[in-house]
Formats: structure tokens, sequence, C-alpha cells
């Protein structure tokens, strides 16, 4: 066995321990210790990347070398690499991007559980990328809940504080249907192992045993995930949480939490009941309508907002209809198009998020769209991100988000009828939308205004490092789009063996 | 009787777990009282587990544990279940806890622990 495939496991366990170190360290130490670690576990899930690449298919790793049903195993291709990496990156980038935002609205003396909290939710990640069983998931899944639950309440005042209730309670509504889920499907086929699962799936489904528990079981995964990661009828509690959260955890909840939730449900479709059963029970039209509606309600959402991180929130809600609707338009591509997307948006909005921290900084702590006119001559580095990001949004060619609305159309057009005319017209609305309250937002930025009684000093260096990065990713992305594609679309068949 | 109603008494277990689970997820979800959601929250994970145990039972057979040297495994029940149970139940309790240590922070900031109402109190706070 070659040293690389212990990484996946490493990143995991290690991530844990870190965060436990960090609750007994000092603030500044706590801080060090993260962000290497977090680079370290970079390194690891890139070269972990390369060598699924050079492999070109995926291996399982036996914790304790203990065979299928007594032994819990994790999986890894190269679309589980490329995920990981591209959290671990995203990660480091969004803490460094808030960093003077951490230390200010946390409480003094509580700022290294700041850094316990998020090396666990990067190890829950992980789990939740990696894990090839289902009840592993499911801890995890709880695990990430009550990390990224943290992260929301630690800036403390009222309304973070019932921002994160509400959280927790839909959190936990949706967690107890995914449980249930899993319980019954335990219960029908008497395996906890996706593979294993698979295979008796398939073997039930072939006889019509079971038809009606099947169908409702893969709706408890899809509405309990769907609670989770904020699909349309039940995204109420995240413009409160990510709204009025910390920059970083803003950062954090929009660009890779929701996605964590996508990922284990994805795997559910793919690697426990396979696509083809999936087909057949119809669930994804479901997804399917309410990803539109997504599209649709988020962007309008989004247009009415007064308040920029809020604004940017609701365009996170529009953003997971995007992927849901790659995941219900029912093909292969479509699942391409809504694993693209995970990747677009996280690289994303993170950096939209620090951006507006950075508005804040230069603009007396607030952000009221009124409040932030001409943040960006104040802060030209976040001025310059967000109009990066601002554009990738709306879906300029050379920037992430042209290459999901490019690869969703696609797989919109190799799909049936009704569904591509539908989908089309979603994603023309949607992109109107979002034209119609980024560009303003630009605008709004580098307007001119007399600033009187606003104190301006330099940005700090690891915020304007971090922002430099993220644009340079989201201007990469769009520039080497077919490579990425290819990557994703070979990883999936891998995904799905 | 139905046959649809003979199942639902010949499981009786899986019958009341999941009666259990509506009650706490209805609980959850629509009631007021912060205290009365996290019971509810209780109810709905012990209706899980009171499934999954329900599982694993085999009518007849010894709680898988070996004190005479038998190792014949159609004497014992399924232990796979039972494990899961005690891993549920600790995920539970933590869970529990975080939301009573968030529900004690709200009843000192608004005195309250009617969740609509400490809503409207958190809104008007920032205005």
């Amino acid at each position: 066995m070659d040293l690389v495939q212990n990484f996946p496991f490493l990143t995991i366990v290690f991530s844990l321990t870190c965060g436990v170190l960090c609750a007994v360290l000092r603030p500044k130490a706590a801080k060090n210790l993260c962000l290497t670690w977090l680079t370290l576990t970079f390194a690891m899930s890139l070269s972990v990347l390369i060598y699924t690449l050079r492999l070109d298919g995926s291996f399982v790793y036996r914790m304790g070398k203990w065979n299928a049903p007594w032994g819990n195993e994790i999986r890894v291709g190269p679309l589980e690499a490329l995920m990981a990496t591209a959290f671990s990156g995203v990660m480091l980038l969004s803490l460094l991007g808030g960093m003077g935002h951490i230390f200010s609205d946390c409480e003094e003396g509580k700022v290294n559980l700041y850094f316990t909290m998020s090396s666990l939710l990067i190890s829950s990640l992980f789990a939740l990328i990696y894990t090839n069983d289902l009840f592993t998931a499911y801890v995890f899944v709880e695990i990430n809940t009550i990390a990224s639950c943290a992260l929301v309440m630690l800036k403390s005042s009222g309304r973070t504080l019932v921002a994160t209730t509400k959280y927790l309670i839909m959190s936990l509504l949706g967690s107890g249907l995914f449980l249930l889920g899993i319980v019954i499907l335990y219960g029908i086929t008497g395996e906890l192992l996706m593979e294993s699962i698979a295979v008796k799936v398939r073997e039930i489904f072939a006889t019509g045993e079971y038809s009606l528990p099947l169908t409702v079981v893969i709706g408890f995964f899809s509405v309990g995930l769907a609670v989770k990661s904020a699909l349309f009828p039940f995204h109420s509690w995240l413009p409160d949480a990510h709204g009025s959260a910390t920059a970083s955890s803003s950062a954090i909840l929009s660009g890779l939490v929701l996605k964590g939730y996508i990922i284990v449900l994805i795997k559910v479709f793919y690697r426990v009941f396979g696509l083809r059963v999936i087909m057949a029970e119809r669930v994804s039209n479901f997804l399917f309508i309410f990803g539109i509606l997504a599209m649709i309600f988020g962007s309008v959402g989004a247009l009415r907002e007064r308040d920029i991180k809020r604004m940017l929130a609701y365009s996170s809600v529009a953003q997971v209809g995007y992927i849901y609707v790659g995941i219900g338009t029912h093909s292969e591509a479509g699942m391409v198009a809504a694993c693209v997307q995970i990747l677009a948006h996280c690289v994303t909005k993170p950096m939209l998020f620090c951006a507006a921290g950075g508005f804040m900084d230069v603009s007396n702590g607030k952000k009221a769209m009124t409040d932030i006119k001409g943040a960006g001559r104040r802060d030209k580095i976040a001025g310059a991100a967000f109009t990066v990001g601002a554009l990738s949004m709306v879906g300029i060619p050379f920037f992430a988000g042209f290459v999901t609305k490019l690869t969703l159309t696609q797989a919109a057009v190799s799909s049936d009828n009704i569904r591509m005319v539908i989908a089309l017209a979603a994603v023309a609305v949607s992109t109107l939308l979002n034209a119609l309250y980024y560009i303003p937002v630009i605008f709004n930025i580098f307007s001119k205004t007399e600033s009187t009684g606003i104190k301006t000093e330099r940005p700090r260096a690891d915020h304007a490092f971090a922002l430099c990065v993220f644009m340079l990713l989201n201007v990469c992305f769009g520039v080497f789009s077919q490579e990425l594609v290819d990557t994703v679309r070979r990883g999936l068949e891998l995904f799905g063996m | 009787m139905p046959e649809f109603l003979k199942n639902l008494f010949t499981n009786y277990y899986e019958t009341g777990a999941v009666i259990l689970f509506g009650i706490g997820f209805t609980t959850l979800l629509m009631h007021r009282n912060l205290l009365k959601k996290i019971i509810g929250l209780n109810f709905m994970d012990s209706g899980l587990y009171l499934f999954l145990a329900a599982k694993g039972y085999i009518a007849g057979r010894l709680a898988p544990i070996i004190t005479n040297g038998d190792t014949d495994p159609t004497k014992y029940v399924n232990p796979i279940p039972t494990g899961l149970v005690l891993t549920g139940i600790v995920v539970s309790v933590s869970v529990t806890a975080f939301l009573l240590a968030l529900t004690c922070r709200l009843y000192d900031k608004f005195h309250t622990l009617d969740i609509d109402e400490i809503t409207y109190l958190a809104r008007k706070e920032r205005e």
C-alpha cells in the first residue's frame, strides 16, 4: 500500500485532534496551529488527487484492516479528492480572509474555540466526502451541524443566538429524517456499507418487492438533506444564520457546509441506490422543480434585501437551486453540472463574503447598502474581489459561474423536452435577476462619496492575500474549465462503480 | 381485519416507534416553547432508537455476550443495531446539551422561552 493511501484517513483524524488541541491553546497559538494544519491537509488532499488521477481509479481504505461487514471503510476517487482539495483550500482562505473579524467579533478569551470549531468542521466535511458507510455519514452530519451552529453563535449578540437556534432546530429535523431513512433502509437490506446496500437494493428493485418502502426511504433522504442544505421551501433559516455571523463563518457556511450535505445526497443517489433506481422512482422530479423555484425565489429575495450579507445569503439559496436542478435533470451530464456548480460556488461565495467583511471594516462596521457606498474605493482589493465574484455569479465568460451555467445548459439540452424548456428559461431568468442585484452593488461600492467620519486603514495583509488567491482561483476555474469538467466527469464515472 | 392493519399490529414495536417519531417531529417543528422543542427532539430520537433496537431483536435469543463459551451465532441477537443505538444516544446527548445551553443563553438575554417572542425581541434589538 502506498503512503498516499493513508492521507485521507489522516486528514480526518488529525483534523479532529487539531480541534481538541486548539481548545486548550492560547488564541494566537490556536490560530497558527489551525492554519498550519489546514495548509498541510490541502497539500495532502492535493497529493491524493494527483495519485488517484494517475491511478485513474479509486481505492478503499479499511480501518484497522477489518473486512467489510465488521470494519469501517473510506473510499477515495478523483472526485472525492478534488472536493477535499477544494474544501481545505477554501477553508484556509476563508479563515484568512476574515481573520480580523474573528478576533474582533468573538468574546475575549474564546477565540481559540473558533479554531476548534473550524477544525471539527473541516474534519467532518472530509469524513462526509470520503466515508463509505451510511451510519458514519450520519454521525459526521451531526458533528458538522454542531460545529457550524457554533461558528454562527461565536459572534455573540441576540440576533446570532436566535439565528443559531433556528438553524439548529431545522438541522435537527433534517438529520432526524435522514436517520429514519438509514434505519428503514437498514431494516430492509440489513447492511450499512454503501456497496453492500447497493447490491441488495438492486436485487430488491429487480423483484419489485418493497417498492413503497424504497420510495419512502429515498424521500426521507432527499427531504432530510434538502432541509439541511437549504433547498427552496426550507431555506428560511439561511439568511438569518449566514447574514448575522462573522465574515469567515458566513463564507464557510455558504461555501462548504451546504455543499457537504449535497455531496452526501449525491453519494446516496449514486452509490447506495444507483442512478437507475433513482430515475425510476421519479424523486428527482421534485428536486428539479424545487431547484427551479429556488433559483427564481432566491434571486427575488436577494433583490429585495438592503443588507449586503443577507443579499449574499439569499444568493446562496439561488445557487443551491442550480445544484439541485443539475441533480434533477435525470442524467449523468446533470450530475456533472451539479458537481461543477458545487466547486464553482465554493470558490466564489466565500470570496464575496470576505469582500463584504472588508467593506464593513472601512464603513464603521455597518453592512447596509447605503452605508457601504464607496467602500470599494476605500478597500480596493475587496472592491476588485467583489467585482470578480459578482461577474462570476452573473455568468460572464472566463469566470467560474459561466462554467456552471454552460454545463447546466448543456445538460438541460440533452434532457427531455419539458425539462429543457423549463431549465433554460429558469437559467435565463435567474441570470437576469443575478445581474439586477449584483451590478447595482458594484456601482454602489465604486461610487464617489465624501468620506467624512470614516477612518480608513490599510486592509490587513492576510485579508488581501486571501482575496487575491480567490480571484486567481476564480479566473483559473474559468480558463481551465474543460480540464476541470473532464476530471469531474471521469470522477463521477468512478464514483458510481 | 384488513392486511394493512394486521401488519401494523404484528410489527407493534415499529408502529409505536414511528408514532413516537411523529410526535417528536411535530413538537420540534411546531411548538413555540423551546424546552418542549428539546423534549420533542428527544422523543424523536427515542423513537428511532426503539425502531433500530426492534429491528435487531430476534425473539427467543440471548444478548450477544459470550459467558459460557458458546460461540454459535444462531443463539444470539444481532448486535449491530444495539451498537448503532449507543452511537445515536451519544449524538443526541451532545445535541441536547448544545440546545439546552443555547436556551439558557436566550433566556438570560430575553427572559422568555417562547421562540416567536424571542424572534420579535431580537428584531427590535437591531432597530
